[in-house]
């Protein structure tokens, strides 16, 4: 059992991310446009309301850990790594067994088909056939066609896991981000039961979304903060030390 | 930095595909679906397999092309006759095999007992009477398609209904979709819809009024199958999806495609409220968000999806 640590950017991670707040992610335009179109009352729609984390942000959310072990009975070989987190109760199997992966034609789920195996004292994880999903929770796109690579390390009680996103339609760079948890045997993971109901009566199909530059939330994570527009809209260049100069600039240059 | 990213996706890139198998497109390949249900995709679009204690039921043909080869296919999941075929459109990749399949099973109606030219005892193949038309052509011409393959056995409701291997099979007839003869099967113990190419996942969705489509059609066929399905708990597993072409699916995959269309049509209705000419709502890339997703897979090319759809919108609005 792994207790979650959730220093690393707390604020996307609790409360959740604000609208329009792109700053930081490689992302492109389709995937701005996406979000930019994303409305809240999603969540609301039957379809939607129990969609578990998948599993390249799971370990984003409410994140306590079980990690056990199916072995083989005769040899006592591992064949999986079986990890359940809080958030939605989900299962992910990572198989050790070199099976490979499934036909182009298989099913995509939440949490992929992962296989794993050691490089050194990390485990690497490759999942792939993972349903379309997303990289941050107000609306930024990751497709169905992404690969996640996972390290996952341990040092004595602590686990650091290394998450790399590499999505092909939605993403120009790798997106690299790291969770964290503590040994914790004592923690227990809560139930979790979610059946969709009718919450708002709608029109058969609605789909709640906005129209190309109709979304007036967009601005105001920039405004609040008092950063210039282009910093919120996010993209590759956005996460490396070079831009700080010019976001430096940029600031100064509002005042 | 981003030197050694760039070589990071290549290199994870070159393992994903030693690590995916991909079949080539003309192979065909047998999937399990759920209960009774597999799925045979790969040469033309996806095909249905039901198998139980009586007999097999297929949805849909392939192509002529490799009719021999999904007979075999069948014939490694069930020795029981081939008794229904249902036919979910005209189209060519969907019913290619249909004679050759139906010839290789075998069905005896009341009407062929007392038929004084001797029971034909091919497997039936039952559609909505709209792709009996379109098969058959119009009276005095020359038939588009072989007498052997058209359907046998055709409703003109909005639903049918047949009983097999101990299961109830549902046909939904959605009007003016694809085409204007879908059906889309549903397989109720097993829980498997069988969808014809009212939903797929290689492409936009097409639809064209020559063969009596619409996007407010392919809108309805969707949101029917998300009123068919029902989600496991937190969302995972439940009812399984057959699509008309790609991987087996549920009721998320089939909400994302539903959302997708809705919105690309929202978009472009803005567009001619506001005036815009066809040339400028293409320019205006209203899918282009979508297009990494659908976009040259076999389907529709973003541009004329969107002109599918401005026609119809306008159309509609006379």
């Amino acid at each position: 059992m792994w207790s979650q640590r959730f220093h690393e950017e707390l604020p996307e991670r609790g409360a959740g991310p604000e609208i329009g707040d792109y700053a930081g992610l490689p992302v492109n335009d389709a995937a701005r446009l996406r979000a930019d179109s994303w409305d809240a009352a999603k969540w609301t729609i039957p379809e939607r309301q129990c969609e578990p984390h998948p599993a390249d942000y799971a370990p984003r959310g409410p994140a306590n850990l079980r990690i056990g072990s199916t072995v083989d009975p005769i040899s006592q070989d591992v064949v999986s790594w079986d990890v359940t987190v809080m958030w939605s109760l989900t299962h992910r199997a990572i198989y050790m067994d070199s099976r490979p992966h499934p036909s182009q034609y298989a099913q995509h789920s939440w949490q992929g088909f992962s296989t794993g195996e050691w490089d050194g004292d990390m485990l690497k994880v490759t999942t792939t056939h993972l349903k379309e999903a997303w990289v941050r929770r107000n609306g930024l796109p990751r497709s169905d066609r992404a690969t996640v690579v996972e390290y996952w390390i341990r040092n004595e009680d602590y686990l650091t896991l290394v998450t790399i996103v590499i999505d092909p339609v939605y993403l120009t760079e790798p997106l690299v981000r790291t969770s964290d948890w503590v040994l914790d045997p004592g923690v227990q993971l809560s139930p979790f039961s979610c059946i969709p109901a009718i919450e708002i009566e709608r029109p058969r199909g609605a789909v709640p979304h906005h129209l190309p530059g109709m979304n007036t939330f967009l601005t105001e994570y920039a405004t609040r903060h008092g950063l210039p527009q282009s910093a919120a809209r996010g993209g590759a260049a956005t996460m490396y030390p070079d831009y700080v100069p010019e976001l430096r600039r940029e600031i100064e240059a509002l005042r | 930095m981003r030197r050694a990213r760039t070589r990071l996706v290549l290199a994870l890139n070159a393992a994903l595909a030693a690590a995916t198998s991909v079949a080539a497109e003309d192979e065909l390949e047998v999937l399990p679906v759920q209960g009774n249900v597999y799925m045979i995709a790969g040469a033309g679009g996806n095909t249905t397999v039901q198998i139980g204690p009586e007999a097999v039921v297929v949805v849909d043909t392939k192509t002529a092309a490799v009719a021999d080869r999904l007979i075999a296919a069948i014939r490694k999941l069930s020795s029981k006759p081939i008794r229904h075929i249902i036919v979910t459109s005209a189209d060519p990749d969907h019913t290619g095999g249909n004679e050759r399949v139906s010839s290789a099973g075998t069905y005896v109606r009341l009407l062929d007992t007392f038929d004084p030219r001797g029971a034909n005892k091919n497997a039936s193949i039952i559609a909505h009477v709209k792709v009996l038309e379109r098969m058959s052509g119009p009276s005095g011409t020359k038939a588009p398609t072989p007498a052997g393959a058209w359907p046998s056995d055709t409703y003109f409701t909005n639903d049918w209904a047949l009983f097999v291997n101990d299961e109830a099979i549902e046909l939904v007839h959605i009007p003016a979709a694809h085409t204007d003869g879908d059906t889309m099967a549903f397989f109720r113990r097993s829980d498997v819809i069988s969808t014809g190419d009212i939903f797929t996942t290689t492409g936009y969705p097409r639809f064209d009024p020559e063969h009596g489509g619409s996007v407010t059609g392919i809108l309805d066929g969707l949101n029917r199958i998300l009123e068919i399905a029902i989600p496991g708990e937190n969302q995972t597993g439940g009812t399984a999806i057959v699509p008309g072409h790609g991987r087996i699916s549920d009721e998320t995959e089939v909400a994302n495609y539903r959302d997708m269309v809705t919105i690309v049509r929202d978009r472009v209705a803005a567009l001619i409220g506001a005036g815009k000419t066809l040339e400028q709502v293409q320019a205006a890339r209203p899918s282009s968000d979508y297009d990494g997703i659908y976009a040259g897979l076999g389907g529709p090319a973003p541009d004329e999806f969107v002109a599918a759809i401005y026609r119809d919108l306008k159309e509609a609005k006379r």
